[in-house]
Formats: structure tokens, C-alpha cells, sequence
């Protein structure tokens, strides 16, 4: 299965829960994927050496404009070009609104909504130029939530910078459209999965909310969403561009 | 994509039109076992037949048929539709009831005929049996002079939700999605734009086809292989937690 043989990608978020997965998955397909996330290489050392030598890795803030330069310049010393962009790195929001402080909502928007903005912007120009090598065109892949589509109390923030990310997504995909760039822009709104993240902030009742409100009956395992990510990726989806797809086990279908 | 549907037992209705032919290649490249059926019985498919699928004994015959060649069905894909271009004030009850007939009926009647077969299907494959049911873009959005079909491929949308949550409920194993494809070159397109140029809404096909075009952000119709590929991708295990959702293939014609 080598749909993405000679394409490179970058992944943020890509050490643990669904960044990781989708890495895998991309690697199998015969990709080459640069792997950023907050820990320093030395953290990340074995991890890295756990996925053999067409992974790389680079330390970034999704969040922090400073930090970008440096990754698209490790991106292009190491493999030269770009073909998929996979905005992963997410963080959670939770709590009352009338407890939340502009810190706390603004440390939610810089990274899930900041990070998924200067994503783009900085990998654009590489991006519109991995696109003409294939025939459908470069990828960028924004990983929102059913958050993303409806609400949750007590998530206020996650909620607004989910949303913000499906018509972020829509807006791009219309501009690299317009501008005749060839590159395809897409949401993936996956619904419970069994991450780090998730477990580590949901108690007992709120794991069986989760199993419950889903049709499915289960939460997703982190490859059933690295699937998905993985076609938007080929061009088995080149004519799917501005798209939410949904990956939910039915939760958002009720 | 080679073998990801290895072993695989599909059905595809409307086989003989563009998107159906394209899926009915798609899926057997990836190694499934393909159905083929239209109101003429096309070329193509391991097994060819002709049928309404309007017809509820037209869907017993076909059931039977599977179930004695094969036992079980993995995939299902409810393609075959028609469209109909009129105004609300000249279209017809009867035409209006055709549309619905063979859009959505079809759906109800073959989930009806094909239900234990597409249980047996789900019972051996851990990411379940398949149900792809075409809807359009235009079960998302309107447009004019496209009422009755605007309103068949809402219904798809949503009965196709309807359709996975109670099967998930009852733990049957089976997923259903609705996929909805922009403009498509196909026959069916073909007839549309002929219909515009009649109706006086473009003065003459060429005009037509660029105001479709202009539609769609990457300036383009999509081709049928394009469509057929997301069939396949849900028919895959590579979506064993998509359930009651929608894959728009539409080049970006409901992102603006």
C-alpha cells in the first residue's frame, strides 16, 4: 500500500494519541513525515528511533510564530519539499464560562487555532509547490472535532476553536482554489477517541458518557482517524477540497 | 487501491450511468466481488443484472440471487437516481413522485430486501457491512428548478443518519454514509445542462457548462473515478468509525 510513496509530510502533534497514528499510517504508506512537537529531540529520541529513518523531527510551539522560520527550514534541509500538511496539535479547554479566565481561553486559541493559522501560512509556498507533482495536488488536513460541528457544555473554548478551525479550513481551500495553487484543503472531525489527552482529562462518567452518546457504542482507536487523514492525503480525494469529514461513530448523526 | 477490499461482496445500483461504472471498476480493483444492476443490465460487474429499483419484487429477485451465489452482502451502494429540471409551478405530481420513487424508495426497499444479508456480511468483517447512499450537493443546498431533486437527496442525507444510528442501536454491524458528489461529467449532467439551454436559463450549452464550472472553486467538474474513490474508501476499513456522516466530493462547491 504505497499511495504516498514519494511525498513528504509534516505532522504537528505527531508524538503521542491521533498525531502519532496518523504518522504511522503515513509511513506505511511510503511517505516521509517530519514529526513536530513540544518535547526536545533528546525527549523524543526514542520515540523517533522507534519509526525508523523516513521519520524526522522538529521541536515547535505550533502557537509561537517564532518558531515556524526554523521548522520549514528543517523541513527543507531534510527532505527538500512538502506535500501534506497535518495541523494535529490541539490542547483541551474545559471549565465553566463564567470561571474561565482570558488566559485560559486565549492559551486555547493560540495553540488550536494560532497553530492551525501559522500552519498554513508558513507551509503554503511549499505546499503549492509539492502540489504539481501530483495529480490531486498537495494536502493540508486540519484535525477539528464534533466540536467543532456542535456544542458541549462546559468546553467553551475547545468548542469556539474547533469551529474556528472548520471555517478557517474552508476559507483557505477556497483561496488556493482561486489562486489556481494546487493544493487541497480539508477538515476531519473525529468524535471520542482513545488518546492521551482524552482519558487523561475524563473521570469514569464521563468515559461512559462518551461510550453511551456514541451510536457505535465505543470510543474510536487513534488509526480509525489516521485512516481518514490518510485519504484526504491521496489523490483517491482530489476533487474533495473545503470538506468536513466526519469521524464519529454516528455521534453527530443523531 | 489493491486489496483493501479483498473478498468483499458488493452491490452497486445504477451501474450502466458514469459514477456507477467508475465504482463498479474502483471496487473490483480493490479486490471485492462486485454486483452490477441498472434498468438495463450493464457490462462490467462479476454479475450483471437488469433492475427497477422501484420495484420491490425487483429487489427480492436480486436478493435472491446474492444470497444464493454468495451468502452475504459487505457492500451496498445505492447509486442509481435520475434528476428532473422544472419549475415548482410546471413540474407534476407524477414526475415529483418518480423522482422520489427511484432516489429515495429504492433506499428504504433495499435495505428491506438486503438486511439479513448485509447482517451476515457485518457478522465477519469487524469494521461492518457498508451502505454508501449517493445523495448530491444538492441535498445540501438548493438551487433552481431542481425541487424534486433537491428534496429526494435531502431525504438520502438524513435517512441515511436515520439508517445508521438504528443500526448501530440494534448492533448490527452495518455502517450507512451518504456521499455527495458536485457536478459530475456524466449522462446525467449531460441532460441537466440540455434542460438549462431548453429552459431558457442559458442561451446555449456552452454557456451552461461554464456557469457549472463557475460553481465549483477548483474551476473544474469532477470525474466519475473521482467519486468512486470515496465509495470505496467507505466501503473500506479505513472507515470503521464513520457512521451517519457525509462525504462531500465536490471540489469545493459548499465550502463558498
Amino acid at each position: 500500500m504505497n499511495r504516498l510513496q514519494g511525498r513528504v509530510a509534516l505532522v504537528t502533534g505527531g508524538l503521542q494519541g491521533i498525531g502519532r497514528a496518523i504518522v504511522e499510517r503515513f509511513l506505511a504508506e511510503g511517505a516521509s513525515v517530519m514529526l513536530a512537537d513540544l518535547p526536545s529531540p533528546d525527549e523524543a529520541a526514542d520515540a523517533l528511533a522507534a519509526l525508523g529513518d523516513k521519520a524526522g523531527y522538529v521541536r515547535l510551539d505550533v502557537g509561537d510564530e517564532a518558531g515556524w522560520p526554523a521548522a520549514i527550514a528543517a523541513i527543507r534541509e531534510r527532505f527538500g519539499r512538502l506535500d501534506i500538511l497535518v495541523a494535529n496539535a490541539g490542547i483541551d479547554g474545559t471549565g465553566r464560562v463564567q470561571d474561565m479566565t482570558l488566559a485560559a481561553w486565549h492559551r486555547t486559541m493560540r495553540v488550536n487555532v494560532d497553530g492551525v493559522f501559522l500552519a498554513t501560512r508558513h507551509c503554503a509556498d511549499l505546499l503549492s509547490e509539492g502540489g504539481r507533482d501530483w495529480r490531486g495536488g498537495a494536502s493540508i488536513v486540519n484535525i477539528s472535532s464534533i466540536m467543532g460541528l456542535v456544542g458541549i457544555a462546559q468546553v467553551s473554548a475547545y468548542n469556539a476553536s474547533k469551529g474556528a478551525v472548520r471555517l478557517f479550513t474552508k476559507s483557505i481551500a477556497l483561496e488556493f482554489a482561486a489562486a489556481k495553487a494546487p493544493v487541497r484543503v480539508n477538515s476531519v472531525h473525529p468524535g471520542f477517541v482513545e488518546t492521551p489527552l482524552l482519558i487523561g482529562s475524563s473521570d469514569q462518567a464521563a468515559l461512559d458518557f462518551y461510550t453511551a452518546a456514541t451510536p457505535l457504542g465505543r470510543m474510536a482507536q487513534p488509526p480509525e482517524i489516521a485512516a481518514v487523514v490518510a485519504f484526504l492525503a491521496s489523490d483517491d480525494a482530489s476533487y474533495v477540497t473545503g470538506a468536513e469529514l466526519v469521524v464519529d461513530g454516528g455521534y453527530t448523526a443523531q | 487501491m489493491a486489496g483493501q477490499l479483498d473478498g468483499a461482496i458488493a452491490l452497486v445500483t445504477g451501474a450502466g450511468g458514469g459514477i456507477g461504472g467508475a465504482t463498479v471498476i474502483a471496487l473490483r480493483e480493490a479486490g471485492a466481488t462486485v454486483i452490477a444492476t441498472d434498468l438495463e443490465a450493464p457490462a462490467g460487474g462479476d454479475l450483471n443484472r437488469a433492475q427497477d429499483v422501484t420495484s420491490e419484487a425487483g429487489w427480492a429477485d436480486v436478493a435472491r440471487a446474492i444470497e444464493e451465489r454468495y451468502g452475504r452482502l459487505d457492500c451496498l451502494v445505492n447509486n442509481a437516481g435520475i434528476a428532473t429540471v422544472a419549475s415548482i409551478e410546471e413540474e407534476t405530481l407524477a414526475s415529483w413522485r418518480r423522482v422520489q420513487a427511484v432516489n429515495v424508495e429504492s433506499m428504504l426497499l433495499s435495505l428491506q430486501a438486503l438486511l439479513p444479508l448485509l447482517k451476515a456480511g457485518g457478522e465477519i468483517r469487524p469494521s461492518g457491512a457498508s451502505v454508501v447512499n449517493i445523495s448530491s450537493v444538492g441535498g445540501i443546498g438548493g438551487a433552481p428548478l431542481m425541487a424534486s431533486y433537491c428534496a429526494s437527496k435531502g431525504a438520502v442525507r438524513l435517512f441515511s443518519k436515520s439508517a445508521a444510528c438504528e443500526f448501530a442501536a440494534l448492533k448490527y454491524n452495518i455502517r450507512v454514509n451518504s456521499v455527495h458528489p458536485g457536478g459530475i461529467q456524466t449522462g446525467m449532467m449531460d441532460e441537466i445542462v440540455g434542460r438549462y439551454v431548453e429552459l431558457g436559463v442559458a442561451p446555449d450549452e456552452r454557456t451552461a457548462r461554464a456557469g457549472v464550472d463557475a460553481q465549483h472553486p477548483l474551476g473544474r467538474w469532477g470525474r466519475p473515478e473521482e467519486i468512486a474513490g470515496g465509495i470505496v474508501y467507505l466501503c473500506s476499513p479505513a472507515a470503521s468509525f464513520m457512521t451517519g456522516s457525509e462525504l462531500v466530493i465536490d471540489g469545493g462547491f459548499t465550502a463558498h
